[in-house]
């Protein structure tokens, strides 16, 4: 059995688990937002159970339009902070909270072995644990959590293999918009990808935190890297409880194996408006932004600020240009600032926030106007994503996102640091 | 049980940004989320949707975020049923659980116009293109589905498993 296969296998209380089987399986951790609990809780309620099965194990973090961008929206985040106080689970306010996929791993809630179902596509973050982690939906969502558990398919995976060793600047950023490039946005359908290879062995929780959480953008199910003495570094300090470490057959059976040499791989930029649509930086030419966002579930870690810092320190922002800067969760906002990140940001003339998806996702913070381009580190640059459907989204790696802003027009980080 | 209407078609990879754009996402009430329901990829769906009618697009359907809000905005707008050569793994999830019936069939999908009128028999699978006169058939549902769909939803089939486990 395949990684994957195992840790549903062993939620089914079954020997063996095959692909396309459908199975119940035990999930260890639900999660909600502020904009799909809304619903989540209202289907919930058509249950009729009362109580949710295991307040432990349920989550609400208000991340999406929060601080409160308007009426409505303060509307959904009371309906869910009601909802959890009278249930009891798991909550993290404005002010202790941070975006979903940053916060609960670092909270220690999210750990190898697990199956987490969140109601938020980018759950597949936790993937990078060495956990079974994947969006649905809110209904979904509400019958887990009347029951502990959910039905799902179990999914073919796909082995992709990373030889080599990165340049400078390239991480894992860099790989996911490259692999998403080259197998195209349903190129995982279905499926699960599990990442391995001597780049992955040598990547960073936080790079595999963004290669798997960009799972989604290939259609994917799941996105898996196997554990291994970073990842037990990682959790040793925030397990607040036992967890179990599946590892893969050697017989497992894999319906692709994909290898890549990544050792001269560039710096990778997704163009308008498709993730898939990956160019290297070299040939991506001259495009003006107005806009860089640097920040989101998928580079909105410390390894992501410290890497915009070094190409912004002593430097300053392009005059026609806002650079909005949103650290993950307050601990990274808190790290930050200890390390003098943020205000290497402030003297370079950029704007940090307070955690929040709001720009991502067209919600707040930082909203495109008709024919403006932003480069961001977030995830999806569809028609329309952040804001106006006549803007522009270029999705590319905190570095680059950086050496952009200070430019006025994207470029590489080798083009305003110099060796 | 069948279903009558007329075609509004789409292509590759509509993703639910596109469905029901983010800016929207402040209600969920599906009656307010139908009345910018495609807005970003057909400004004139709203205006032109009748009950009964019939979403069809190529690969990938409703790819992107999990919001539950995009098969209930196409639900309310009075879209009876989606037809598409492949859909999104959550989107798909989604429709069933939300009871939108969705179809894979790539035949149809190739041999459609926009504009052409449909029959669809959703126990059977069956849909009859009547503008051209030509019938196709869906790839049956796995048995699991079936018995989800046949349910009404999952909260009816959650519940039914509740009362089950009680006895």
């Amino acid at each position: 059995m395949t990684l994957v296969e195992k840790i549903l296998a062993a939620h089914t209380g079954k020997e063996k688990v095959s692909p396309g089987e459908f199975i119940n399986a035990r999930v260890d951790l639900i999660l909600a937002n502020d904009i799909t609990a809304p619903i989540a809780i209202r289907e919930f309620q058509r249950i009729g159970v009362g109580k949710v099965f295991d307040p432990k194990k349920v989550v609400m973090v208000p991340d999406h339009f929060v601080p409160n961008k308007d009426i409505a929206s303060a509307e959904q985040a009371k309906l869910m902070r009601e909802f959890c106080y009278e249930q009891g689970v798991i909550y993290f306010e404005v002010g202790r909270m941070g975006i979903e996929h940053v916060l609960l791993p670092e909270q220690g809630l999210v750990l190898p072995g697990d199956v987490v179902i969140g109601a938020d596509s980018h759950t597949c973050t936790y993937g990078a644990l060495g956990a079974l982690a994947t969006g649905m939906g809110s209904t979904d969502i509400a019958a887990a959590m009347a029951t502990g558990d959910i039905w799902m398919k179990v999914p073919p995976t796909i082995k992709l293999i990373y030889h080599g060793t990165l340049g400078e600047w390239v991480g894992g950023k860099d790989l996911i918009l490259f692999t998403i490039g080259d197998i195209g946005v349903d190129g995982a359908l279905y499926s699960a990808m599990e990442f391995t290879g001597e780049a992955i062995d040598a990547l960073s929780i936080d790079g595999r935190f963004t290669m798997a959480n960009m799972a989604i953008e290939a259609g994917a199910k799941v996105g898996v890297f196997r554990v291994d003495n970073k990842t037990q570094l990682y959790i040793k300090s925030r397990a607040k409880r036992s967890y179990m470490v599946y590892e893969p057959d050697g017989d497992a059976e894999y319906s692709q194996v994909i290898e890549y040499d990544v050792s001269a791989l560039e710096p990778q930029v997704a163009l308008p408006h498709s993730p898939a649509n990956t160019k290297p930086i070299s040939q991506v030419g001259d495009i003006e932004i107005n806009q860089a966002v640097i920040g989101s579930c998928t580079n909105g870690r410390l390894e992501d600020l410290r890497l915009a810092a070094e190409i912004l320190k002593r430097k300053k922002v392009h005059p026609r240009v806002r650079c909005i800067i949103l650290p993950g969760s307050q601990q990274v906002y808190l790290d930050a600032l200890r390390e003098g990140l943020i205000g290497i940001f402030i003297r370079a003339g950029a704007a940090v926030s307070t955690p929040t998806c709001g720009p991502c996702l067209g919600g707040h913070m930082g909203v495109l106007a008709d024919g403006e381009r932003c480069i961001s580190t977030t995830n999806r640059n569809f028609v329309g994503r952040m804001g106006s459907p006549k803007s522009e989204v270029y999705l590319a790696s905190p570095a680059v996102a950086a050496a952009s802003a200070i430019m006025g027009r994207i470029t590489s980080p080798d083009e305003v640091i110099k060796p | 049980m069948i279903l009558n209407g007329k075609v509004h078609k789409y292509g590759a990879d509509v993703n639910t940004d596109v469905i029901i754009p983010a800016r929207y996402l402040n209600v969920s009430d599906p009656a307010e989320l139908a009345k910018h329901c495609m807005e970003d990829i057909d400004r004139e769906f709203v205006a032109e949707v009748q009950p009964g009618d019939i979403i069809m697009a190529t690969t990938n359907f409703g790819c992107g975020s999990s919001r539950e809000h995009a098969p209930l905005a196409i639900k309310a707008s009075g879209i009876s049923c989606i037809i598409a050569k492949s859909f999104a793994r959550i989107f798909f999830r989604n429709a069933i659980n939300i009871g939108l019936p969705l179809l894979e069939c790539e035949e149809a999908v190739a041999q459609t116009e926009a504009g052409d009128l449909l029959e669809v028999d959703l126990s059977s699978g069956k849909i009859k293109n009547l503008t051209r006169g030509m019938t196709f058939t869906a790839k049956p549902y796995p048995d699991f589905m079936a018995e989800l769909i046949s349910a009404g939803g999952l909260i009816e089939y959650t519940k039914q498993r509740l009362i089950s486990r009680r006895l």
